[in-house]
């Protein structure tokens, strides 16, 4: 994990307002940092525009966890 | 506090007579208004009684190509986008029986889908702004239904189950949406009611008249204002009591 991961992980901290330590690969973003389906379509697009990147809306909702979503990140930039 | 200073919004249908009068109320108070409408003479009409500078955008709403270039248009014009407007509306009445299918789609295609398009569309800005104000124009027989009307009412009402459904999910991003409902406006469309309809009319209205474009747009700047920030979901019905609901 990488500077990809650090990016993310302060995209999510910022976005739900949880500590830094809560956000681990196995974190759900619903079920463990409190966030709605809004929330999470609005990290898709703070993601989308950190990393330059257009995230498909079935992509999109494969990515449950702090890990589907650095493992997608990853894959996408290269 | 019904200050617009330094809003931004799109209005559709600006061509028109409610349209226009929208238009230029939510000047007044203070928006950078983007016109929008098939007119582009009208259009200009609308921006040299507004007095001051407003892009004028405009689009075919039953093409959906084109109106899926209305919002970055207008956000690119403007800067970004506040308020968006959905008073673009028409009519094809035919009798149920008789309603052919394209009277039918072409209806749904302007007064509701470009809604639904042109609302997604601006939802990116605005959630990320947390800030906005979604205003559907709709109608009185969106409500109470009229004879001749189905694709229209249904279209109406359309817009105002929308409204709801998407004031419900983006209400926490401080984004209200909400409906008005004219009754019977003068406009161009109640000018080709004939006098027999006119007399029928005037005798369900409680005010005794027709209501005018600027009491509509009044409403919409309410809605648009920090003075409506708690209001959402709503439908405004402003119908000189037509219907009291």
């Amino acid at each position: 994990m990488s500077d990809i991961a650090d990016r993310v992980r302060k995209i999510v901290v910022e976005h739900l307002n949880v500590d830094a330590e809560k956000v681990t690969e196995k974190a759900s973003f619903i079920d463990d940092l409190g966030a709605d389906s809004l929330d999470q379509v609005e990290l898709v697009m703070a993601f989308e525009e950190e990393f330059s990147v257009e995230i498909p809306d079935d992509a999109a909702e494969q990515i449950q966890t702090f890990g589907d979503a650095v493992t997608f990140l990853q894959k996408a930039v290269g | 506090m019904f200050d617009l200073s330094g809003k931004k919004a799109l209005v559709t249908g600006a061509s028109g007579g409610i349209g226009r009068e929208i238009a230029k109320a939510l000047a007044a108070a203070g928006a950078t208004v983007a016109l929008s409408g098939t007119r582009v003479g009208a259009l200009e009409d609308t921006a040299s009684a507004i007095g001051k500078e407003c892009p004028i955008l405009p689009c075919n709403l039953s093409n959906l190509d084109e109106v899926d270039r209305l919002v970055p248009a207008a956000e690119d014009a403007l800067g970004g986008l506040d308020i968006l407007v959905n008073n673009a509306g028409m009519t094809r009445d035919n009798l149920f029986m008789r309603m052919k299918n394209e009277e039918w789609d072409e209806v749904l295609a302007v007064n509701l889908t470009a809604a639904f398009h042109l609302s997604r569309a601006c939802l990116r800005g605005m959630m990320k702004r947390r800030f906005g104000r979604i205003i559907g124009i709709s109608s009185v027989v969106g409500v109470m239904g009229n004879p001749g009307q189905g694709n229209y009412a249904a279209s109406k009402a359309g817009l105002i189950g929308m409204s709801k459904a998407l004031a419900h999910e983006v209400a926490s991003r401080n984004i209200t949406v909400n409906t008005v409902a004219p009754g019977f406006i003068g406009s161009a469309m109640t000018d080709e009611l004939n006098e027999k309809q006119r007399q029928d009319i005037m005798s369900t209205i409680p005010a005794g008249r027709l209501g005018t474009a600027e009491e509509v747009a009044g409403c919409v700047v309410f809605l648009a204002s920090d003075a409506a920030g708690y209001v959402t979901g709503h439908t405004l019905n402003v119908n000189g009591g037509m219907a009291m609901i």
